[in-house]
């Protein structure tokens, strides 16, 4: 008996699985224990299924994160980040655990250890990568893939470019070689069999595996066994047994893993490959629980993550006082790399009472065996097409005798039934309820369909939210977009056209092209035209159309002050408390003695309360009351300033250096160059801000690479970069190009900011339209195809010619005048009650 | 109930809005794209965002600070929000604006 009203319960591991064990638990008896967890990594509970993409860009940490913080503080659960357990006391019923790590508290504990009772213990400890044992293993720049330091070690490794040699070419290995592949690493995969994830192909699938990863530039060496790994200090090649020496400067050791259970062994607890459990995962001491890969059950350790759910189903319904019981079944694989697709699933190993279906088509890259045991499916492998997966997977596990359809058996779901081909839709609606759709969170057909109609689910993110299907790797969101398809028909939008907003269904790029089609030219038009659904837009399309009317038609269309977000209409920053700030110009980020005069005038006469240098090398005075801007407006242009357009989305500052006028390493005038680009661009509209910088040289004080573009000078000239991102996001540029003068500089970048002007969503920074449009086609267009160049500069001109009107100035002469000032002051008597 | 003349339709821009100085506050008249017209508490429920610099659609207007909707006929926040703006008796004669000042002044004009 314990003094304590609710029982403590102790986790070991903050992994997906004893994750998914608390949510499991929490969702039926929230109140039945107080959780301690221990984490051996500094952070939340994440997915690691999905490093890869982190791994490859695809993906940033946040997005993979299954809990955050919020998770453990509303469910009362005390978690230590960057605590690793080092003793379990089954006679005081203790848990110790040292800090190894600064974790959640943010600096050093003040006790390097801390010991917690419990009355339920669960051991979550995963499992640790086999490191080879051979010669140099230790070596600076050979690591392993498990977690997310690895990841980042990667990364920054991969900033370099350079060699990288993954050993091993399995499930993780490849996954691995691609996502170095894709930060731009020459990789090669080193694996010891003959072809590659045997233990999950068939050598035929492994061979086209092979070769779709060959054809992304990774090199393959099948049979390849590792001697040594060679290095003065840090890695510098890999030798295999034949001699063969391979360059490289990280080394990734993807072979395999193995339960990690020391702990437990410490503790005398029964082991074996794994933490031996029963098939409730009661190890045996039975107020302990052992789940995930430090596990063993029914002889098996396990890897994939739908045993591991399974596993923490049980051990939740265990804790709850519910008998549930861990019976492994047959588990599917999928490799998440981009553009190649693969599934197995069973066994497929030859035997003599086995019999294959198989059927190849080596040019399109299509592969797909079945192998039959008494007419009842045991192992499928797909390569190329693999949409029939579950359905074989639904049949494996069911054990259904195919007999019946056999001959069509291996053309997939669409031809077995004998008629025509089902579209994929239909082909997802004809499944069974209970077949099983989501094997990360095993989430049958039957779940998925009764919450869509249940709930009212209309969106894949609403179905992953209740349901968790597609929720971990991802790999059946194809899936699951197909019932909501089936279920809702027209009315399910897939994200292939995000409409701009509710007021209609047209996405950005209908509505721009549409422009042009049908020569719309005023708000009201096209909203006839094109058939809004409210009388006059919203907030979200009204700006939107108003900035894609006025880069089409420059000089014709007349801007419409109302469709304006309220800082492009009076042309200050509102800030929270109704007031506005105020940045004049300062060219490059040059001022003078009386331009500071006149600030500091306007700062005393208009009592602004805060003056403060912004980081666009400029003076920001805030706090301005609206009434009082179109008098400051008239001080700062009598001292010949203009707007500084830090409210619109247009162009706001150049930043620069000093460059050759003062600094002793500067290559080039980068001061001059930005004040010329500065008054060449200012006033233009886009589709969001755009910030430039020029350094004079690459140590890059301007800090141009992180710019939306940005010119790096050089002895031979200039290097023109742009796609950077600080904000949100935090990415470095790309190079758009090198050319040797200013003027080519100055053509190439207005080109740039053209093109971005016609093809950018409204609200879309250059690097998220890079993204969307491709660097390298952009990069064609500006740098390789001169007339397209001239052209698009040449629009950007045009569109300037109109633009450079100083809206300040038209202000303090008097233009809306009435925005800036009440209609009428009410003094009531009898307010005075 | 007095009705006093505060401005004209024309010096409210369509789609727009103008704002009257009282001493209880400033009052913000919105004018729709159809003329209509309607006078709310210049301040949004929700962090006391100035209603009058939002874009006006439809019977609605959004605020600038954190882009919530409000109803400008039943100065209610709109979709998930909760929130109510004070709504005040106004009415067209003429081409001219008239606000009931006397709800100004008592409470009596308070939803």
């Amino acid at each position: 008996m314990t003094i304590h009203s609710r029982q403590r319960l102790v986790v070991v591991g903050n992994g997906m699985a004893p994750g998914r064990a608390l949510e499991r638990l929490f969702e039926q008896a929230p109140e039945a224990y107080d959780v301690t967890i221990f984490n051996a990594e500094p952070r939340v509970n994440y997915d690691r299924i999905m490093l890869s993409p982190v791994l490859s860009g695809e993906k940033s940490f946040e997005q993979i994160v299954i809990h955050g913080d919020g998770w453990y503080v509303n469910h009362g659960i005390t978690l230590y980040k960057g605590a690793r357990v080092t003793r379990i006391d089954r006679t005081a019923r203790t848990v110790t655990a040292e800090f190894v790590a600064v974790g959640s508290l943010g600096h050093a504990p003040l006790e390097p250890t801390v010991t917690v009772p419990y009355d339920k213990l669960i051991i979550g400890t995963g499992s640790n990568p086999i490191i080879l044992p051979v010669p140099g293993r230790d070596l600076p720049g050979v690591l392993t893939y498990r977690d997310l330091d690895d990841v980042n070690a990667m990364l920054i490794a991969a900033r370099a470019k350079g060699s990288a040699v993954v050993i091993g070419g399995g499930l993780l290995g490849l996954e691995a070689a691609a996502g170095l592949k894709e930060q731009g690493m020459d990789v090669t995969v080193l694996h010891l069999m003959p072809t590659l994830m045997e233990r999950q192909l068939d050598p035929a699938a492994g061979h086209l595996l092979q070769r779709a990863i060959e054809a992304r530039g990774i090199k393959v060496i099948t049979r390849a066994n590792t001697r040594a790994i060679l290095g003065n200090g840090r890695v510098e090649a890999v030798e295999l047994d034949n001699g063969t020496r391979l360059t490289a400067d990280l080394v990734v050791m993807a072979v395999g893993i193995r339960p990690n259970m020391q702990l437990a062994k410490d503790a005398d607890l029964a082991v074996n490959r794994g933490i031996l459990v029963d098939t409730a995962m009661r190890t045996s001491d039975p107020d302990i629980f052992a789940l995930g890969e430090c596990a063993e059950a029914d002889g098996q350790v396990f890897g994939l993550v739908a045993p591991l759910y399974e596993m923490a189903n049980v051990v939740a319904a265990q804790l709850r006082g519910d008998d549930a019981r861990f019976r492994p079944s047959a588990t599917a694989t999928k490799l998440k790399v981009t553009g190649i697709n693969l599934f197995s699933a069973g066994d497929f190993a030859e035997a003599r009472d086995r019999e294959e279906i198989v059927l190849r088509d080596a040019t399109r890259g299509q592969y797909r065996r079945v192998v039959l045991k008494d007419n009842r499916i045991v192992g499928a492998v797909l390569y190329g097409d693999v949409a029939d997966g579950p359905w074989f997977f639904d049949l494996l596990k069911r054990g259904e005798d195919v007999s019946d359809r056999r001959e069509r058996l291996i053309f997939g779901q669409s031809y077995a039934a004998g008629g025509i081909p089902l579209d994929p839709a239909a082909a997802v609606a004809a499944l069974p309820d209970d077949a099983e759709i989501c094997g990360c969170n095993g989430v049958c057909k039957g779940k998925i369909t009764g919450a869509i109609a249940g709930l009212g689910l209309k969106s894949l993110d609403e179905v992953r939210a209740h349901t968790k299907a597609s929720a971990s790797c991802g790999s059946c969101t194809g899936l699951v977009e197909q019932l909501l398809k089936a279920q809702l028909g027209d009315t399910y939008n897939p994200a292939a056209v995000q409409p701009m907003c509710g007021c209609t269904e047209l996405g950005h790029d209908d509505v721009r092209r549409l422009i042009v089609a049908k020569e719309l030219k005023t708000i009201a038009q096209l909203m006839q035209e094109l058939e809004w659904k409210t009388s006059c837009g919203c907030a979200k399309c009204r700006p939107a159309l108003n900035y894609y009317l006025l880069c089409t038609w420059p000089g014709e269309y007349v801007d419409d002050s109302q469709s304006r977000f309220v800082n492009e209409r009076v042309h200050a920053n509102i800030q929270k408390d109704g007031t506005y700030s105020v940045v004049p110009r300062m060219w490059g980020g040059q001022t003078s003695a009386k331009e500071l005069r006149a600030i500091a005038d306007v700062v005393e006469r208009y009592n602004i309360p805060t003056v403060k240098v912004t980081g666009g090398q400029r003076i920001d005075m805030l706090g301005v009351r609206k009434e009082d801007l179109p008098l400051v407006w008239a001080d700062l242009s009598a001292a010949g300033m203009v707007s500084g357009h830090a409210y619109a989305k247009g162009l706001r500052t150049v930043k620069t250096c000093v460059g050759t006028d003062w600094c002793r390493f500067g290559t080039q005038d980068s001061t001059g160059l930005g004040v010329r680009l500065e008054k060449f661009m200012w006033g233009s509209w886009t589709p969001a801000k755009v910030k430039l910088a020029v350094s004079g040289c690459p140590r890059n004080c301007a800090e141009a690479t992180c710019k939306d573009i940005g010119v790096v000078c050089v002895d031979s000239g200039y290097d023109i970069h742009f796609a950077g991102a600080a904000g949100l996001e935090i990415k470095g540029t790309e190079l758009l190009g090198h050319v040797a003068t200013e003027l080519e500089a100055i053509e190439a970048i207005g080109a740039l900011t053209q093109l971005y002007r016609e093809q950018g969503r409204y609200l879309e920074r250059i690097y998220k339209w890079a993204k969307r449009v491709g660097v390298d086609t952009i990069r064609q267009h500006i740098m390789e195809d001169a007339e397209r160049r001239r052209v698009l500069y040449d629009r950007f001109v045009f569109s300037q010619s109109f633009a450079q009107v100083d809206p300040w100035a038209e202000r303090a002469a008097g233009k809306d005048a009435h925005e800036f000032a009440p209609v009428a002051e009410l003094a009531l008597p009898q307010a005075a009650e | 109930m007095p009705w006093v003349e505060v401005c004209a339709l024309a010096d409210i821009p369509n789609r727009g809005c103008r704002v009257v100085r009282t001493p209880r506050g400033r009052i913000a008249l919105f004018r729709t794209a159809s003329d209509e017209v309607f006078a709310l508490d210049d301040r949004c429920p929700h962090k006391g965002g100035p209603l009058s610099e939002g874009i006006v659609h439809g019977r609605h207007v959004t605020c600038p600070l954190h882009n919530w909707v409000i109803g400008l006929a039943d100065g209610e926040a709109a979709g998930a929000d909760k929130g109510c703006v004070r709504r005040y008796p106004v009415r067209l004669e003429g081409g001219r604006v008239l606000l009931s000042v006397g709800s100004i002044g008592s409470d009596k004009g308070k939803q």
